[in-house]
């Protein structure tokens, strides 16, 4: 039996907030579960997976945010409870479904958990998306613990179904990755993916006569959020001193050490959010009339700063608000206790003691995450920069393969989000005279990478894209998407075919190579180069499975590593061109200097022997 | 034993290692052997883009803290199982620290490819052990092979924090603790190596 599953009522496990997520989900009886992954939301879907079907729960990896949030919308509206996940950024995706979904509402209860990333651990940037609760008008839950976000979760469900509306779980890294005592609930006997339509086409489908009247419920429904607020027990006040503090989420946590560290215990009144949209604004303004001052703590934007302060004007109090600005909170990147407690302490003009930390040696080598030995991204980077050299411009994409940025690859530059290597491509070749090749992933290509082609073959933009095809998601953690062959039934026929899709998108100039045959893919890249001449898109799908992924699926061995022999004259191309991190330089018994391959790391890939005759194979 | 007094406030103990090297197994470890005791205990962890082949950190609060994350200047405890990453994370630690570190280097790629020097490990021994109230610092690879496998060096370090006892854990609760989160065909590894770690520890304790 999965541990989520246990039905040991009562029962503490130490479990991550994803998790706790999951298993608040199944005690409130959810039965289908829809996600495309991203950090750090991925352990939820992950999780679902590997349980769904002992669990009776439909469980959908889904090809991008805004198709799973359809695709659960629909079951929570034919009465089967539902759930979806996604990281910050997937709810801009899913944004154009969430938006309308509010409107339509939904009948069983569907929870939408967006995984906030202050600091961009995992992201391209640090949105605050407590912002897309206000803008449509959706209630949202705030966790600060993994026993909180189960009871959240449970919560969420209730909230939903009462007002027929999905409900927002607004995590954040330091939920999501943290990993805390939570005791179990009650587990439901049984349940059923089966649902059930009624035919209502005057509510469920949004024409413009039909939303003007939803717009109007909506408004409604949230008149009944507000009051929902105003009680909710996740919505609380402790103390009774005369400085306020408001605060929410993770924040709440590092308010708590602050307080008692600054030894401020009996002087504050703290006000925790829990639910956040609506703001409980009657509980704020009891709270603002009963204190004289007060200070907002919480990441990123002014969100509940802007609450606070919008309170204060309607009941026309003057005290001093305070929140973001130098001395105060920082808007930018996570929060921890003594960042928090150095604001309160100047705030409240308490003095602030903290151990001295040390500090490291300033020239120390830095370790950033690089692509694995044996990954084949880095021969495909390697021949098309033999073949394109600097002069071609390379927008590329979302997954591992971004990490070909680094030096000595150097094969990244332009990103913004999910999708738009291909068609940021297609604007670039129209405005420069210089080849473009645009690098996407697999299943970043599924996600969102189909219709940018479709764009740039319609415009007939003079592109070459390659799709980094391993077969995998491999980046978030091996998910498999619409293309994936391999499982862990062996190898299996794709589903959809990339080439096939490529082909169906309408582009004539479509080549296959494996990149680990270094010649082979450098010989197609040169015939490439030449028929683009010719202008339109060209398309390469450099095709080599992620090797841990065919590890872990095949469960193949290892073979042969490589060495290098004495026959290496030190040119180091190995390290200035390719960059693979199983490659050492270092110094020999005798005091010289020489290359080595730690065999430890390689990975048998071959492909540095096709590039230096030194390399040579050991069996193993 | 003055560990009761100091799990009254709390513990703080950073983890930091290489991806692959076991650090976030060990963190559940810790977490889990402090569950079991009956500790308040959390844990925080980084997923996704920081793992590939870059530092790995996390860390473990027992007792009554309430953040999940550890400030600068805010650990009581440094575990690192690389000594360039221990030497990076002074800026976690402060004069009272205790830390366990492995002495067995994982160059970065950086280094290689001529970005920059790795530092002496000797020297970043001395600097830790200037820098720091109490430092054990061991050959966890060298245990672990004693051991029977390299891999189970996590272990080792995990044993030598044991050992020192910072954590009112007793010894039993940590075996349990082994056996709940490892496959049966590696406990007796796992255990010889953690016993390793412990003396080593407690040696120093």
């Amino acid at each position: 039996m999965h541990e989520l599953l246990s039905p040991d009522k009562g029962g503490k496990r130490l479990l991550l907030g994803n998790e706790a997520i999951i298993r608040g989900a199944l005690e409130a009886n959810v039965r289908f579960v829809a996600a495309y992954p991203g950090t750090p939301s991925s352990e939820i879907i992950d999780g679902f997976a590997r349980l769904g079907d002992e669990a009776g729960v439909e469980v959908e990896y889904s090809v991008n945010e805004k198709v799973s949030m359809e695709s659960a919308c629909a079951a929570a509206i034919s009465g089967v409870r539902s759930l979806c996940s996604m990281k910050h950024v997937g709810l801009n995706v899913a944004a154009d479904a969430f938006m309308t979904l509010a409107y339509v509402g939904v009948k069983a209860g569907m929870v939408i958990v967006t995984a906030d990333d202050p600091s961009l651990h995992s992201s391209q940037n640090e949105q605050d998306n407590r912002y897309y609760a206000k803008m449509a008008h959706v209630p949202m839950l705030e966790p600060a613990t993994p026993q909180e976000a189960k009871d959240m979760v449970l919560a969420a469900y209730e909230i939903s179904e009462k007002f027929r509306i999905p409900c927002l779980l607004r995590t954040t890294t330091r939920v999501n990755h943290c990993r805390g005592v939570v005791e179990l609930g009650d587990l439901p006997s049984s349940g059923s993916v089966q649902g059930e339509f009624q035919r209502d086409p005057f509510n469920l489908v949004v024409v413009p006569m039909v939303g003007r009247k939803l717009r109007l419920q909506l408004l409604e429904k949230e008149e009944g959020l507000r009051e929902l607020s105003e009680a909710s027990p996740f919505n609380r006040l402790e103390g009774s001193g005369p400085w306020g503090i408001v605060t929410s989420g993770v924040s709440a946590l590092y308010v708590q050490d602050a307080v008692k560290e600054l030894g401020i215990q009996d002087k504050v009144t703290v006000l925790t959010l829990g639910m956040t949209y609506p703001v409980p604004e009657g509980l704020i303004g009891r709270f603002l009339q009963s204190v004289d001052r007060v200070f907002v703590v919480e990441e990123l934007e002014p969100y509940l700063e802007e609450g606070v302060r919008n309170t204060a004007q309607k009941l026309g109090l003057g005290l001093p608000i305070a929140g973001k600005g130098p001395q105060g909170i920082p808007q930018a990147f996570e929060l921890d206790s003594l960042k928090v407690k150095k604001a309160l302490g100047h705030f409240f003009g308490v003095p602030v003691e903290a151990p001295a930390p040390l500090s490291a040696p300033e020239d120390l080598p830095a370790r950033p995450p690089n692509l694995c030995p044996g990954c084949p991204h880095r021969a495909t980077f390697y021949s098309i920069k033999k073949i394109f050299g600097e002069e071609a411009v390379y927008p590329t994409d979302i997954g591992c393969y971004t990490l070909g940025l680094l030096p000595p690859l150097q094969m990244a530059d332009f990103l913004i989000c999910m999708g738009s290597s291909v068609s940021t491509a297609g604007g670039f070749a129209r405005v420069l005279d210089r080849p473009v090749v645009a690098f996407i992933g697999d299943s970043t290509f599924f996600h969102s990478g189909m219709t940018g082609l479709v764009n740039a073959v319609t415009h007939n933009r003079n592109i070459l894209l390659v799709i980094l095809d391993n077969g995998t998601t491999a980046m978030t953690g091996h998910q498999p998407h619409p293309g994936v062959s391999l499982t862990p039934a062996g190898r299996m026929e794709p589903k959809v075919d990339v080439e096939q899709v490529v082909r169906g998108c309408g582009v004539q100039r479509v080549t296959v190579v494996n990149p680990l045959h270094v010649k082979k893919t450098q010989a197609a890249l040169e015939k490439i180069r030449e028929e683009m001449k010719e202008g339109g898109v060209s398309v390469l799908i450099s095709r080599s499975p992620c090797p841990l992924f065919e590890r872990r699926m095949l469960g193949t061995k290892q073979r042969v590593v490589f060495q290098v022999t004495d026959a290496c004259d030190l040119c180091r191309d190995c390290l200035s061109q390719l960059g693979c991190p199983a490659f050492v330089w270092e110094r020999d018994p005798a005091g010289g200097e020489c290359v080595r391959i730690n065999e430890s790391l390689c990975n048998g890939c071959a492909v540095c022997a096709q590039l230096c005759d030194a390399v040579k194979p050991k069996k193993l | 034993m003055t560990t009761e007094k100091r799990t009254d406030a709390g513990v703080r103990i950073f983890f930091t290692g290489v991806g692959g090297q076991g650090t976030l197994l060990a963190t559940r470890l810790v977490g889990e052997a402090a569950l079991i005791q009956g500790m308040n205990v959390t844990m925080s962890e980084i997923h996704g883009m920081a793992q590939r082949g870059g530092v790995v950190e996390s860390s473990i609060v027992a007792g009554h803290i309430a953040s999940p994350i550890i400030a600068d200047g805010q650990a009581d405890v440094l575990l690192a199982f690389e000594p360039l990453e221990a030497v990076r994370a002074l800026v976690k630690c402060h004069a009272g620290t205790t830390a366990v570190v492995n002495t067995v280097p994982i160059v970065p790629f950086t280094v290689a490819t001529g970005q920059g020097r790795y530092p002496d490990v000797q020297g970043v021994l001395e600097t830790l052990q200037e820098s720091l109230a109490k430092v054990v610092a061991l050959d966890a690879v060298a245990l672990a092979r004693e051991a029977g496998n390299v891999r189970a060096a996590n272990m080792v370090v995990v044993g030598a924090f044991a050992g020192l006892q910072v954590l009112p854990i007793e010894k039993p609760v940590w075996q349990e603790s082994v056996r709940r989160l490892l496959p049966p065909k590696l406990h007796a590894v796992n255990e010889r190596a953690f016993a390793l770690g412990f003396d080593a520890g407690r040696a120093v304790a």
